[in-house]
């Protein structure tokens, strides 16, 4: 349970973490996953770039249209709502089922999407927001969308010199209602299976909705069935079944030593329905 | 003022919670580091071994004049296999140690032994107790899969089945778990250039049997090494068995003339420290109309893995399965049959409880259905078939002090209140919520000495507790002891019994245990004996010596030895106002020996042995749980226990050990299990995937006490450290089962994981809906 030996680089800006990363090199965040990972020897990078030190990174700026989140701010920031909207209530809804609190003081919002944990609450919230995200490489910045970011289980379109700099969530308007759920074996466990789902409505009456399934299967999924299927429906116990009904068909789910395949169809059926019936 | 009885705080914590004990990991600096090159396959042939260059790399074949682990039951069904110290020839599960690696650091060692392969002509594996009787044999050449056969039949079986009202019959599947310690194993050897001696500091329940053990194993003489068990995070039973890997380190140190140490890590601790409590029941009991048990016929077996511990030996969970199954029921027809089988699998390991948490599982579950099927309140059909008179001998020929198992059970429906229970039920589940209440009462068998571990027949027969007691010529004593407690407040509780002896206060008694170079002989710390062995014997000594301080002072009073009293530090003429400091006569005793009796040994000195054949205490405990029918989830809401364990020394280290024991008890009954895959890779390495529960989901547990004094225990004190662990399982199980009986969901499996307890439910809406 000793990582295997690794030179450690901690650098101060944004260019200079760049300029060191490459193919063996791995960025520390909040270091929850990948630490674990390398005293495991699961991974094994030759670099570490500890991305603590980049003080830019931890900020979050509440504008307008749009909420940017540097990569580096914890898990913890969220468990109050940053803002007044659905938008806020959504992150601390996620939020508060991050693991534990001494992971959510260390883990970050950059290093979970980075690592593309299918289980992670943040990857299913991007995904849910169509958010955007800024990585940074030795040729600069680009901008990648929620929708191309999650390729497989830990794999993204981040390149191995890339590090995520910002990510960028829309506000939402208060006539959006926002909902989460997750089932997990203990209390700070990886869920099983988690819905998010995102509802903006006409008075009882769904103009449109995002609903998103984590932990189920490689990456988070879009359920654009049961979106269609929910758009002009009003939100009653049957409407709501149906599309969870819906949302268990829709999806093949992975299978390991907590789940089978037919048990998580059953929490994706109990978790939609549970997102949508507490969406507020 | 007696101090027995009271409440006061644990001597051991202050040290404990300000971070200031040592265990053994604090104990490797100047060591080298060692790193085992473990098997990656559950079942093959080693061709070979490969190190990288300047690598100080041992494998069996290095290991010259040392023997193999074997420990002995003498029986004839009992199967001998040994087990060498690194794998010889062949590798028997995956984590099974093959060589050695020594560096400067652990970090280095891992990485040597990352680099050192191990090639293996791979078998397929041999998993799972049905392979017992498979024309392939787990160890080659052997005469048998199944290591460990019992069976019995007392009185008329047949006839009380065939005469039955109701036959009920029902299959327990327990899944394999580890005992989970908080701290790992882990060992420093330490070699003295003076004399060459060694002192072993390791994480053990049993430092005196370890070095005997590990002193015959490496042919040294068993004064050359001294064990030591320093602080040590928990045991449960998985650090009263032998460990390869300490012996190994022994065998370095002296081979080396170097220290050297070995921390285990997680990893290593679930794949091959030991495994427990992987068995399988079928129960079937004959029932006559009025609800009582006529006949009970058990077939049980347990995986008992690759290698027989040391020195239990792997017929520990089978035959203690056979023997107690009928548990707090009078059953005299009783038949039973009871494997123990080896498989390709981490070796087993007695854990809290052993068996009695799954046989209490089977005969509450037993309780549970035949009273649905008959039509009885399940209390009631318990109460026809309780154990009431006493001393009751049971069909196994286990003789029960006085309990009281009826009235444990009365007190505990009574703290729950059952009727408004059930109108609490009726309305939630129109709601659409499932609440359910389960009961378990259970006997508890402690305390047991010499005489009934005989009845096992193990050539290495624990028992006994030998202990030491002296005082110095201040006044204060010293209590050495062989017993070895490592979390149970012993320090605490035995402090206040020689104390009340000696009328002093526990703060002057020192209690010196894990040294054997500083303490007598003894078993160390398993099956809930020590604070009724030990604490015997401890109270024996005391009194000894009470009775010597008794007698000096008489001489000094002028007073008869009989009306002297200890208390507050004085020896006092009952009656009077005469008296002597206890410091004062203990001076006496060191200082002025001339003034002693002619022929009196100087100082203050006794030592005293117990051998109890053992006792019960008994418990109810009642569930209170709500199953979340879409996910299967259970969260229990309520724990109750009734607890009668004699005398209580110390209530709230009493209440300590049952609300952990209960604690582990809902682990066991909801969510630790080790698995293996069909290649036999262990799937469960680590905290992601084995699931010991968190405070999150535990309740607060309400204890209340009854205490049933007998004679069976000389200090009144029944043991109670593995009764949480035994009841809970079934109480959980029953409370899931009565949450869903309006579905006709029953559970028979722990741990009852969210996805089992949805199938159940969901097999059960597929035929409602046909």
């Amino acid at each position: 349970m000793k990582p295997a030996p690794f030179t450690y680089h901690a650098p101060a800006t944004v260019a200079e973490a760049a300029a060191l990363l490459g193919e063996d090199a791995k960025v520390l965040a909040g270091g929850q996953s990948l630490v674990p990972a390398m005293n495991f020897r699961l991974a094994r990078p030759a670099t570490i770039v500890d991305i603590n030190r980049i003080r830019s990174l931890d900020r979050i700026d509440v504008g307008a249209e749009i909420v940017t989140v540097g990569a580096m701010t914890r898990h913890r920031r969220f468990e109050e709502p940053i803002e007044p909207g659905p938008l806020g209530r959504l992150l601390a809804m996620a939020a508060h089922k991050i693991g534990h609190l001494p992971i959510r003081v260390r883990g970050t919002m950059g290093g979970s999407l980075a690592h593309a944990d299918p289980a992670a609450e943040w990857c299913s919230i991007f995904r849910v927001l169509d958010g955007r995200l800024v990585a940074t490489g030795p040729e600069g910045s680009r901008v990648i969308e929620a929708s191309g970011f999650f390729d497989t289980v830990f794999t993204t379109a981040i390149r191995p010199d890339e590090l995520i700099e910002t990510i960028e969530l829309p506000r939402l308007a208060d006539s959006y209602r926002v909902g989460f759920a997750e089932f997990s074996r203990r209390a700070g466990d990886f869920a099983l299976v988690m819905a998010a789902v995102v509802l903006d409505m006409d008075g009882e009456t769904v103009r449109t909705a995002r609903l998103v399934v984590g932990g189920a299967a490689d990456v988070p999924i879009r359920l654009e069935a049961c979106e269609a299927a929910l758009a002009g429906q009003s939100l009653t116990s049957d409407t709501i079944g149906e599309i969870a009904d819906l949302a268990a068909e829709s999806v093949t789910p992975l299978e390991d030593i907590h789940a089978s395949v037919e048990y998580r169809r059953d929490l994706i059926r109990a978790m939609t329905r549970r997102a949508m019936a507490g969406a507020t | 003022m007696k101090s027995v009885g009271s409440s006061i705080r644990r001597r051991e914590d202050p040290a404990l919670l300000t971070g200031r004990s040592r265990f053994t990991a604090d104990l490797t600096s100047e060591t080298l580091a060692v790193a085992f090159v473990r098997s990656p396959v559950a079942r093959g042939i080693i061709t070979g071994v490969e190190a990288p260059p300047e690598t100080l790399v041992f494998t069996s074949e290095d290991l010259t004049g040392v023997g193999s682990i074997e420990p002995v039951l003498h029986r004839p069904d009992y199967v001998r296999i040994p087990q060498p110290l690194l794998a010889r020839g062949r590798v028997n599960f995956v984590g099974e140690p093959v060589a050695v690696v020594v560096a400067g650091s652990r970090a280095r060692a891992e990485d040597l032994a990352e680099q050192t392969f191990v090639d293996i002509e791979m078998e397929e594996p041999m998993l799972g107790a049905e392979v017992a009787y498979s024309a392939v044999r787990t160890h080659p050449g052997s005469v048998s899969n199944v290591v460990v056969e019992g069976a019995m039949s007392t009185g008329d079986v047949d006839r009380c089945f065939a005469e039955a009202a109701e036959v009920v019959e029902i299959s327990i599947r327990s899944r394999r778990q580890n005992a989970f310690p908080l701290e790992a194993r882990g060992a420093v050897a330490t070699f003295d250039p003076v004399d060459g001696r060694i002192t072993l500091h390791a994480s053990t329940q049993m430092p005196h049997v370890l070095r005997t053990a590990i002193a015959d194993l490496v042919d040294m003489p068993e004064s050359d090494l001294r064990v030591v068990a320093p602080a040590v995070g928990g045991g449960f039973g998985q650090k009263m068995a032998l460990p390869s890997e300490y012996a190994v380190l022994v065998w370095l140190a002296r081979h080396l003339e170097s220290s050297v140490s070995w921390i285990e890590d997680r990893r290593e601790n679930f794949m091959s420290s030991f495994h427990s409590r992987d068995q399988t029941y079928v129960v079937r009991a004959a029932f006559d109309a009025g609800g009582r048990m006529q006949a009970l016929d058990g077939d049980l077996a347990c995986d008992v893995g690759a290698y027989s511990c040391f020195p239990v030996t792997w017929g520990v969970e089978p035959l203690m399965a056979m023997g107690e199954l009928p548990g707090p029921y009078d059953v005299q027809h009783y038949r039973v049959r009871s494997i123990g089988v080896t498989t390709n699998t981490c070796p087993m390991s007695p854990y809290r409880g052993v068996s009695r948490p799954v046989l209490t599982l089977a005969m509450e579950r037993l309780m549970d259905v035949a009273a649905r099927r008959m039509g009885m309140d399940p209390l009631e059909l318990r109460r026809a078939n309780l154990v009431s008179t006493f001393p009751y001998r049971s069909a196994t020929g286990v003789v029960y002090d006085e309990g009281s198992y009826v009235q444990s059970m009365d007190e505990a429906a009574r703290h729950v209140d059952l009727t408004g229970f059930r109108a609490r039920q009726e309305v939630l589940r129109r709601e659409g919520r499932c609440i359910g209440i389960g009961f378990s009462v259970f006997s508890e068998r402690t305390g047991y000495g010499t005489p009934t571990f005989a009845a096992r027949s193990m050539e290495i027969t624990p028992g006994y507790e030998v202990v030491d007691l002296s005082m110095d010529p201040s006044g204060r004593v010293e209590l050495r002891i062989g017993a070895s407690p490592h979390g149970q407040g012993l320090v605490t509780t035995l402090s206040q019994l020689v104390a009340d002896e000696l009328g002093l206060e526990p703060v002057d008694v020192r209690v010196i245990h894990g040294d054997t170079d500083r303490t007598p002989y003894g078993w160390g710390t398993f099956a809930s004996r020590s604070m009724v062995i030990c604490g015997g014997a401890s109270q024996l000594a005391a009194q000894a010596m009470a009775g010597r301080i008794r007698s000096i002072a008489g001489s000094m009073l002028e007073a008869s030895p009989a009306d002297i009293v200890l208390d507050g530090g004085k020896a006092v003429v009952a009656g009077t106002d005469q008296g002597a400091a206890i410091g004062d006569i203990a001076r006496l005793a060191h200082h002025q020996s001339h003034r002693l009796e002619p022929g009196a040994e100087p100082g203050l000195h006794a030592r005293a042995s117990y051998d109890p054949a053992g006792t019960f205490s008994n418990a109810c405990h009642v569930a209170v749980v709500e199953v979340d029918v879409e996910t299967g989830h259970v969260t229990v809401e309520r724990f109750v226990v009734v607890e009668d364990a004699g005398l209580l020394v110390n209530p709230m280290i009493v209440d300590g050990q049952i609300a952990g024991g209960v604690t582990q008890g809902i682990a066991n009954a909801l969510f630790e299990e080790i698995v293996y895959d069909q290649s036999g890779n262990i799937l469960t390495t680590s905290l992601l995937d084995y699931l010991p529960p968190t405070v999150s989901e535990i309740p607060a547990i309400e204890i209340h006490h009854l205490e049933t004094i007998t004679d069976a225990s000389i200090t009144g004190a029944k043991g109670l450290g593995e009764g949480g662990t035994i009841g809970a399982p079934a109480a959980v199980l029953n409370a899931i089962s009565d949450a869903l009986s309006h579905l006709g969901v029953e559970v028979f499996e722990m741990p009852a994981t969210p996805e089992r307890v949805r199938a159940a439910i969901r097999r059960a809406e597929e035929v409602v809906r046909g």
